[in-house]
């Protein structure tokens, strides 16, 4: 009879811890946000990353659709080399969409946000015809797709971070610059 | 001076036999532990007492822990306006260093403690001699049972403690001072790692666990068999357990977090 | 002596406990369905023998056999198999303080047989019944009385019928009754079931009303054995001033000490 008290608590007891558990997996930790079905990687360059850290959030519109996989070094461009992953349900972004990265708030955490290109596609072709003039011309090419970012391609355009310290400086020396400017006719 | 030298040898000579019966313990208790699945009756019931009794303290504490850090938290971050980040703060206290740290110690002074009495006094009163006369091991069925048990409650104490604090957190920042309630969790989700923060705080409650019961059933079990001596093992318990479980903390934390 | 009627044979025994010799080169030999009584004043090392014979001990040197088993070496296993047949009760009783009498009784039959409980409960009231304490069942160990409390101990020592029990001073603490039930109790148990009984006990005249066989400790040595009235009629100064509980002699009442004197600074 208290052995089956006994053993009703411990059930509780590790049910509760396994609740809390999961509670801290779920609802307090980034776990819901890995998906379950990998997604694909794409690489841009940037010239500094300052503050965007491996597993920063990659947004679009505002709206996480993957997270940042890794960051390198690049010797030959000197220029640092962040892989993205994506997830596997957004497949559908033009290929020359751009990365910026960006700062949630004042001093809050960097995250890379995308902004959706026009959308190069190869069912156009370009031929100058006998007048000079561009033509453009349907493809007869029947499965033609617009061309959409896919496993390891690189987004090209790329706007930087932008580094608090710089913009305060650049701030500072622009106010000297107007003060010098005014104090200057009056002498 | 030379007396000095020689006892200073001495504590040291004893010292190092200590851990050598302590380690020879562990691996007999190891030994039996496959056995022991076969009688869950017996972990069940040390789970209740080690466990299920230290629920508690650990909970209260847990939640008073959040609110205090949700109420200094607060005062801190509201200079840069950045109260949203309040439940970053919270949880990620509370599951790297806190909840793991704060619950190991508990549990020594509550649990460990009850352990080296209980089985200092089985040994001061002649039971444990007297299940070896009855053929029955008492490292097998006295100290197995408890140190397994100890080893599982720890981890979910932990997590408890964890859960409830981010709650209390969540308690005064959203409930009292009026920080947004969706930035307290969508923050929070996106700084805290499931694997960084999560996974190894779970693996420092799983080592503290291990060290603690470890400590404490060591220390029972070594106990000199007299009121006095069992007593004196009860503290070396806290002592020596809470001095551990901040030592590993750093080593773990070092290892963990570099 | 026949080698199959010795049950224990204990061969130049030797035991220091914090630098003292407590024993120095005991031989000793207990015979099966007999009941052999130790005997010898108090602090010689009676308890320790018997946790030397059941190896929660070990001796210096010498050798111990328990039933053809030299348990000085005997492994881990095997030593717990030998002391399944074996059972002792502990001076104090050493009851389980967690578990009722009833449980208690039947901690040993639990832990080592798979019998039903409705078989089990047969049993530790059959055990309970022979100690007279089967009214006693749902107690706790810290209601019960001192003597009450090694009469459930005995109870736990016979549950699993071993082939010997080893008593650590039974009769002390019980009244003249129930004294008169227990040294009854030691006869019947020996010799319906053919155990072997080793009894520790200081009180000379229950012990020489059942001892077969009676050894004599004194200063890490046996001083004297024979049956009863071997010693009785023995005209070795030990046996004669412990049988007849004699204040001088050469058993010294004190502990070893410096002289008396020179302990309290009297020049
Ligand atoms: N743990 C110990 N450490 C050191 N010495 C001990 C220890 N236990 C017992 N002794 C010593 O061993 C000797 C024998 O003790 P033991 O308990 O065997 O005596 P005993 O013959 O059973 O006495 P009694 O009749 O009073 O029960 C004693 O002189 C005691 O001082
Ligand atoms: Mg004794």
């Amino acid at each position: 009879m208290t052995t089956r008290i006994a053993e009703i608590w411990v059930g509780l007891f590790v049910a509760g811890g396994i609740a809390a558990l999961f509670m801290l997996a779920m609802k307090v930790s980034n776990l819901s946000t890995y998906s379950s079905d990998s997604g694909y990687d794409v690489t841009a360059y940037f010239e500094d990353i300052s503050g965007l850290k491996v597993r920063s959030p990659v947004t679009m519109s505002g709206v996480r659709i993957g997270r940042v996989k890794a960051i390198s070094f690049d010797k030959q461009r000197l220029s640092a080399l962040v892989t993205m992953e994506i997830e596997g349900e957004y497949d559908t972004l033009p290929d020359d969409s751009s990365a910026s990265i960006y700062t949630a708030g004042l001093l809050g955490e960097k995250y890379i946000g995308l902004e959706p290109g026009a959308g190069s596609n190869d069912c156009e072709e370009f031929s100058l015809d006998d007048s000079g003039e561009i033509k453009i011309e349907e493809t007869k090419n029947t499965d033609c797709k617009p061309s959409t970012l896919h496993q390891g391609s690189e987004i090209k355009l790329t706007q930087d971070s932008l580094v608090l310290e710089k913009l305060i400086g650049q701030f500072i020396s622009k106010f000297l610059d107007d003060d010098k400017n005014k104090k200057e006719p009056a002498k | 001076m030379i007396n000095q030298i020689q006892s200073l040898g001495h504590k040291g000579l004893d010292f190092f036999q200590r851990l050598g019966r302590a380690h020879i313990l562990i691996v007999d208790i190891l030994k039996g532990l496959p056995v022991l699945l076969l009688r869950p009756g017996l972990i069940v019931q040390q789970i209740f007492s080690v466990g299920v009794l230290s629920l508690i303290i650990i909970v209260v504490s847990g939640f008073f822990v959040g609110m205090v850090m949700g109420l200094q938290g607060y005062n801190t971050l509201v200079d840069f306006g950045a109260e949203e980040s309040l439940g970053v703060m919270v949880a990620l206290s509370l599951v790297r260093e806190l909840g793991p740290v704060v619950t190991a110690l508990l549990f020594a002074g509550r649990a460990g403690s009850a352990l080296t009495a209980e089985i200092g006094l089985m040994k001061a009163t002649e039971q444990l001699s007297a299940m070896e006369m009855m053929a029955v091991d008492p490292v097998q069925r006295v100290l197995a049972p408890r140190f397994l048990a100890g080893f599982i409650s720890m981890p979910l104490l932990a997590a408890m403690f964890s859960a409830v604090g981010v709650l209390g957190g969540f308690f005064v920042g959203v409930g009292l001072l009026g920080v947004d309630d969706g930035a307290y969790w969508s923050q929070m989700q996106s700084s805290v790692d499931i694997y960084d923060d999560i996974y190894n705080g779970v693996i420092k409650s799983l080592v503290f666990g291990f060290v603690v019961t470890w400590i404490a059933v060591f220390e029972g079990y070594d106990a000199i068999p007299t009121s006095e001596g069992v007593s004196r093992a009860t503290t070396r318990t806290v002592v020596h357990s809470s001095l551990a479980v901040l030592g590993l903390d750093f080593i773990l934390t070092a290892l963990m977090f570099n | 002596m026949d080698e199959n009627k010795t049950l224990v044979k204990v061969r130049d025994l030797k035991f220091a406990r914090g630098g003292r010799m407590i024993f120095d080169g005991v031989d000793l030999d207990i015979q099966r369905g007999k009941i052999t009584v130790i005997m010898g004043p108090s602090g010689t090392g009676k308890t320790t023998l018997l946790r030397l014979i059941g190896r929660q001990l070990k001796p210096l040197e010498g050798s111990i056999i328990v039933d053809g088993e030299e348990v000085t070496t005997l492994g881990h296993r095997q030593l717990y198999e030998l002391r399944k047949r074996m059972g002792m009760l502990f001076q104090n009783g050493a009851l389980l303080t967690d578990l009722s009498v009833f449980e208690n009784v039947a901690y040993p039959i639990r832990e080592h047989t798979n019998l039903s409980d409705e078989l089990i409960r047969t049993l530790v009231l059959m055990k309970l019944q022979a100690v007279g304490l089967r009214g006693a069942r749902d107690l706790m160990p810290a209601e019960l009385s001192g003597g009450m409390a090694r009469r459930v101990a005995l109870a736990r020592a016979i549950a699993l019928d071993p082939m010997m029990i080893m008593y650590d001073e039974p009769f002390t603490g019980q009244d003249p009754i129930s004294m008169g039930v227990l040294v009854r109790l030691i006869r019947n148990l020996n010799d319906a079931l053919g155990l072997t009984s080793v009894v520790v006990s200081h009180d000379i005249e229950e012990a020489s009303s059942i001892a077969d066989y009676i050894y004599l400790l004194s200063g890490g040595k046996v001083v004297a054995h024979g049956t009863t009235e071997d010693l009785a009629n023995s005209d070795s100064e030990w046996a004669q001033q412990f049988m007849n509980g004699k204040p001088d002699g050469p058993v010294p009442f004190h502990y070893q000490a410096p002289p008396y004197a020179a302990d309290l600074k009297i020049d």
